[in-house]
């Protein structure tokens, strides 16, 4: 009896692994979960901050998800597009949940991505040889951007058409082809019902179908020179006689593992948003924003959602409306050239000089303080701390080469050291 | 035995070979072009789009002096004012209580960056949603009326928050909005025609 159900479970196995093998020769399974995951070998001294990448995955999913069946209910038409937000808020079952989950989703998105390129200017894994999984990342960055623009538009609520009008108006302020671009982008000569359409187009397909091939792309380029670790030094200098990095360990199970108690915390805080504040007082969903749209009725104050007054901040920073946008552009551009403007000789803050350390320092506090500023309305003092955060932020970055050379770094260790 | 078939790098003809690749590409993007020129040209305003915001003609032969009227242009309310000689007089009197008197923020088009705000003094056009939230102003020309002070010179006045506006739509200084009423771009047809929507070059 006991050998009749041996046999039979080994012929089963027999089976699957003979199945498993009929794959394997024409689909590269085994290799790719090999490549990327049992034998992807990851630094052992990966600490707090290694959770926001794998977090910013889990929120991709979260909102492709509850996009796609959210968009079973939405109407992206000016005359039905606001009652239908409403529908599914009081009508579909469950549908506030999964309207509360997307709406908080998309500023969680934002949260655990700033703290991820706060991580990677932490510990330099901008520098060579990751340039390209910094730059794939600020495009996703960029994409992320566009998203959440295009998006906002979609409840067609006050705050929605005229944030939308604020910044499609932006394009005006280019010259000679300004206004036809801006046109050209509407659709019509002001937010209507055209430009609604298309942004539910572009929000629900093109945007995520460009982030989903950029986020292949930042894990395909991360995978092929390895993960960068708080202490910024190189594991595969030191390799055991496999050729496996002595301080590496491998992605699964070991990080895995890891990564689900990240997910489950996470898991924990977005609920507690969802189900207690899923407006955030006003941050996630702005109250003008209950309000239906009404071209003919502006809001008394315009802000963009938070995400993005850092940069409203430094637009508004600016008197003349030309060079606002430029200036404003630049703020994201320069984040771009990072990997060529430090240099200094090591790569992580644990082992970075005190000038450094006090110009991340600032940098952090002036990007705080502009997003403050964005918020509020621009009188004549805001628009002057507004200009000076602004000067900050640019130092941070253009004053860089010099700095970076300047600061004297503490001696790196030649392998990755453990703390607690 | 050499394979024949097998092509032969160092006999083959370079210059043939990148003449091909040449005229290949060059036909290729021509065709890309081609191609992405519909799809360019599917996000510019629809022909729907295009009537409904077209250029609107104005009668203003029947507006006696002082008399003003709305009409609709791109969803947006468009006041004509047939200007009086008192009123464009008292444009002037006015000019040290106003927050922008000479019209330096673009709330115009240039041919109105005067102190009418207008093509001609006796006409004055503009968009008429007031600059603070939007609402409608009221025009209101006459001088000291009872409701707005011995003071009010004659123009508009936005029941909603208090805005106050000049006969040739400069906001007041110390009221909610901060700036002056957004004129169109309009050209006269003939004497007593407008049109609102069509910019024109200096009159």
């Amino acid at each position: 009896m006991a050998n009749g159900q041996t046999d039979t479970l080994g012929r089963i196995g027999e089976r699957v692994s003979a199945l498993g093998d009929w794959v394997n020769a024409r689909f590269p399974a085994d290799k790719m979960w090999k490549e990327h995951a049992s034998e992807y070998y990851a630094p052992k001294n990966f600490n707090f901050w290694y959770y926001f990448g794998v977090l910013s995955l889990v929120v991709l999913v979260l909102q492709i998800v509850t996009g796609i069946v959210l968009a079973m209910n939405y109407k992206p038409s000016a005359a039905e597009a606001f009652a239908s937000v409403e529908y599914i808020m009081r009508d579909v079952p469950w549908g506030w949940l999964i309207r509360y989950m997307h709406a908080a989703g998309a500023s969680f998105f934002f949260i655990v991505v700033y703290l991820h390129m706060f991580r990677g200017l932490m510990y330099g894994s901008y520098r060579k040889p990751r340039e390209l999984i910094w730059i794939i990342g600020m495009l996703i960055y960029v994409a992320l951007m566009a998203e959440a623009f295009m998006g906002y538009l979609l409840p067609w609520g006050q705050m929605s058409y005229w944030g939308a009008q604020v910044i499609v108006s932006l394009f005006g302020a280019i010259p000679f082809i300004g206004e036809g671009l801006s046109e050209w982008i509407r659709g019509d000569y002001f937010i209507s019902d055209i430009t609604l359409n298309r942004f539910f187009s572009f929000h629900v397909i093109a945007v995520p179908l460009v982030l989903l091939g950029l986020v292949a792309m930042h894990i395909l380029a991360l995978h092929e020179v390895g993960s960068n670790n708080p202490d910024g030094v190189d594991i595969k200098k030191h390799k055991d006689a496999n050729g496996k990095p002595l301080d590496g360990i491998a992605f699964h199970p070991y990080y895995t593992v890891k990564d689900l108690v990240g997910i489950a915390g996470f898991a924990i805080i977005f609920s507690a948003v969802v189900f207690f504040a899923p407006e955030f007082f006003g941050l996630f969903l702005e109250h003008a924003n209950f309000e239906p749209a009404d071209p003919l009725k502006t809001p008394e104050h315009i802000a963009p959602v938070w995400y993005f007054t850092p940069f409203y901040a430094i637009l508004r920073a600016v008197p003349d409306k030309l060079a606002g946008v430029v200036i404003m552009g630049l703020a994201i551009v320069v984040m771009f050239l990072l990997p060529w403007l430090d240099r200094s000789p090591v790569r992580s803050i644990r082992y970075k000089g005190w000038i450094f350390k006090t110009a991340l320092a600032i940098f952090v506090i002036s990007f705080i303080a502009l997003g403050y500023l964005g918020l509020q309305p621009a009188t004549t003092l805001f628009v002057w701390l507004a200009r000076l955060f602004s000067l900050l932020y640019f130092a941070f970055f253009l004053l860089m080469p010099f700095y970076s050379k300047w600061d004297t770094p503490k001696p790196v260790p030649d392998r990755v050291t453990h703390h607690g | 035995m050499a394979d024949e078939s097998v092509i032969d790098d160092e006999k083959a003809d370079e210059g043939r070979r990148h003449f091909l690749a040449l005229a290949t590409g060059v036909v290729g993007a021509v065709g890309v072009a081609a191609v992405a020129t519909p799809f360019v040209s599917y996000f510019r305003p629809s022909a729907r789009a295009k009537a409904l915001g077209a250029a609107v003609e104005v009668d203003i032969s029947k507006l006696e002096p002082g008399a003003m009227i709305s009409v609709e242009w791109r969803g947006k309310p468009i006041f004509i004012v047939n200007r009086t000689e008192e009123a464009i007089e008292q444009l002037q009197a006015v000019e040290d209580q106003l927050a922008d008197p000479e019209s330096e923020k673009e709330q115009q088009p240039d041919f109105a960056a005067n102190r009418y705000r207008s093509l001609r003094p006796g006409v004055f056009v503009a968009i008429g949603s007031c600059t603070h939230l939007g609402c409608a102003p009221k025009y209101r020309p006459e001088v000291a009326p009872a409701d707005l002070g011995p003071d009010w010179a004659g123009g508009f006045f936005c029941p909603c928050h208090g805005s106050k506006f000049d006969l040739a739509g400069r906001v007041y200084a110390g009221v909610p909005a901060n700036l002056n009423l957004a004129v169109p771009p309009y050209r006269f047809l003939s004497d007593t025609t407008l049109i609102i929507g069509e910019n024109t070059e200096a009159a």
